[in-house]
């Protein structure tokens, strides 16, 4: 398995043209998830369209991670922190200067980018338990700077009254028009993250998070990578903050929290790090868990979550998408076994 | 400059009362995780449980009775809850180390819930035991005597727990372990009775630092992150499975924590993460971390 993922981050993106049918097919699941995902306002009611929006938000959020934690290998923690930057830089454009939708989503995936180059830069150079503690402790900072900064942030009250989002100068109203306008900037993030994965960087970030000291000796600078990697999540987390200020109006400090950075990583385990899709699915669990399921837990979602999470690590290694791909490992293994000196 | 020091005496003294028991705290995370890789998240879950069970015993009026009490019965359960911890991240122990770090963020999440189903959302906080519960004069300044006592059992512990390692046999299996696990286990001693051994005292350490900390911090929902960072950020400052390193460390994020949030309000969360980023750029194994780690 290591060796043939670090061949196929060796020899980069090349790819031969006999692939192009069988990803055509392979594009028919995603065609239908998406067709059946326009169609869901028609026949969802107005809360369960809100619910499904607050799913995309937080995939989108999972899927930035997934970059970080599956395709580089790099666990973040602290991952919430740009999410959070993202969220309160949109609510505060929205509030200040204008709720054009577009407006927000840019600044807000700006805001995510800055944070994510500054932090990052410090954050990419260790690795293993060390990023780990680093990146805990980065969110933290953010999220104690969105409590204590009461002029701009509105402390623990959290930030509200913010417009509802308007594009092309038209405020959207409708629960299913908002969830359309989240649709689309999902779909924009997820297509750019699987671009990257898909992508010679996105290989030589999967030849880093599998051996580091082969690639560095093919002369790729694996701090370069990382931290393209890391700002790049960083932009994406951002978007998805931008988005959750658009659905939600309210930005409080957990929005940049631990709990929220640790649930996006259940969301990536539980889904399947690395696959990209498979966190969505987590997403949506964790989502399910924590707002549809939680009020008749009254409010205890996270214990449910905390159960889930220790379970998924003994039973699911690759979660959801490690089910849906066991054949394909196996046949994967049996490559790798043949290819291995 | 002795004027400043007079004025922000109280600072610094807290600094060194919240440095104690953080070194309480880190030395435990670092031990467990210098020796046996496992990067027990729960660790600030444990204190906790500390904490609330100081509340428990002590809300009634707190005696010494109760203290001493609470402080035996958060050791038991620190014991029990280390070696369910080693038990549980035993089939883990060949996967990566992420793993098992994931699988004590899962058991933080439920411990912290279900503490906050049993005690509800509300800040509690907790009166020192009798004689400490006044303040005394210290140095013309008058101080929580309850804070004396802390930095007290602080120094009191750092020096036992460096004597131990240093100077005792079962002190030169933990170096022996922290430099190289493979080693000692192929010179014939049973890796998993170390690993309950040591995950059983480092959550120890957790549960007491939670009651002796309870007078100080009080018992409340997300005082577990809180605590959690601010000792994963002394054991990344004092580098890995070094009992030096987490006594320094500690000693330095007190005094952040305090006298940093008392001088330059605005700054306090800057400073942390500045200290950090500083030390990491001038030794990314932390002040007092092993030359090379195993496996890099």
């Amino acid at each position: 398995m290591e060796s043939i993922v670090a061949d196929t981050a060796a020899t980069g993106g090349r790819r031969g043209g006999g692939r192009r049918p069988s990803s055509l097919l392979r594009a028919v699941p995603a065609v239908v998830v998406l067709v059946l995902l326009v169609a869901a306002p028609f026949v969802l009611a107005p809360f369960a369209t809100t619910v499904l929006g607050r799913i995309l938000v937080f995939a989108l959020f999972a899927v930035s991670l997934d970059l970080l934690v599956g395709v580089t290998g790099l666990p973040s923690l602290g991952h919430a922190a740009y999410f959070g930057v993202g969220a309160y830089t949109a609510g505060i454009v929205a509030i200040e200067v204008t709720s054009e939708g577009l407006v927000l989503v840019l600044v807000a995936g700006l805001a995510g980018a800055v944070a994510a180059a500054a932090t990052g830069w410090l954050a990419v150079r260790s690795s293993g338990v060390f990023f780990l503690m680093l990146t805990l402790a980065v969110g933290e900072i953010v999220y104690q700077l969105t409590t204590t900064l009461d002029s701009v942030t509105g402390g623990s009250n959290g930030l509200y009254g913010i417009p509802a989002v308007r594009v092309g100068g038209t405020a959207l109203t409708l629960a299913g028009y908002v969830y359309w306008f989240v649709l689309a900037v999902f779909v924009l993030g997820f297509t750019a993250l699987w671009l990257v994965s898909r992508s010679p960087v996105g290989g030589a970030l999967r030849g880093i998070r599998d051996n580091e000291p082969r690639m560095r000796s093919l002369g790729y600078s694996p701090f370069r990578y990382k931290y393209v990697a890391f700002v790049i999540a960083g932009a994406v987390a951002g978007v998805a903050g931008g988005l959750f200020a658009v659905q939600v109006r309210l930005v409080t400090p957990t929005e940049a929290g631990f709990t929220t950075g640790a649930l996006a990583l259940l969301a990536v385990i539980l889904g399947g790090a690395g696959s990209l899709w498979g966190p969505v699915l987590g997403a949506a669990v964790v989502v399910l868990v924590r707002d549809a399921l939680g009020p008749t837990l009254e409010g205890h979602g996270p214990l449910v979550l905390g159960i889930v999470f220790v379970l998924a690590v003994y039973l699911l290694p690759r979660g959801f998408a490690g089910l849906a791909g066991i054949s394909a490992a196996v046949q994967r293994r049996r490559a790798a076994s043949r290819r291995t000196p | 400059m002795i004027e400043w020091f007079d004025s922000n005496l109280v600072s610094i003294l807290n600094g060194f009362a919240i440095g104690s028991l953080l070194f309480i705290l880190a030395v435990g995370l670092s031990i467990v995780f210098g020796m046996m890789d496992v990067l027990n998240l729960a660790h600030g879950a444990l204190f906790l449980v500390g904490a609330y069970l100081a509340w428990s015993l002590l809300s009634d009026g707190a005696t010494w009775g109760g203290f001493l009490a609470a402080l035996g019965i958060a050791a038991l359960v620190g014991l029990l809850a280390g070696g369910v911890l080693s038990v549980m991240t035993e089939p883990l122990a060949r996967r990566p180390i992420l793993d098992q770090a994931l699988l004590t963020l899962g058991v933080s999440l439920v411990v912290a819930e279900v503490l906050s189903i049993v005690y509800g959302n509300d800040a509690l906080s907790v009166g020192a035991p009798p004689g400490l519960a006044e303040s005394v004069s210290f140095l013309g300044r008058s101080y929580p005597a309850y804070r004396l006592a802390l930095i007290g059992v602080g120094l009191v512990l750092a020096v036992v727990v460096y004597v131990v390692v240093e100077r005792t046999s079962v002190g030169a299996l933990v170096r022996a372990s922290v430099a190289d696990r493979e080693m000692v286990s192929a010179m014939g001693i049973d890796n998993r009775k170390v690993k309950v051994a040591v995950l059983g005292i480092g959550s120890m350490l957790a549960t007491v630092a939670g009651v002796l900390g309870a007078p100080v911090y009080g018992a409340r929902p997300g005082l577990d992150d809180t605590i959690l960072i601010l000792a994963l950020v002394v054991v990344v400052i004092g580098g890995l499975g070094s009992v030096k390193g987490a006594f320094v460390g500690a000693m330095v994020i007190g005094q952040v924590e305090s006298l940093g949030r008392a001088v330059l309000p605005d700054l306090a969360s800057f400073i942390l993460f500045g200290t950090l980023a500083l030390v990491l750029v001038l030794r990314p194994r932390g002040l007092f971390g092993p030359r090379k780690l195993a496996g890099t």
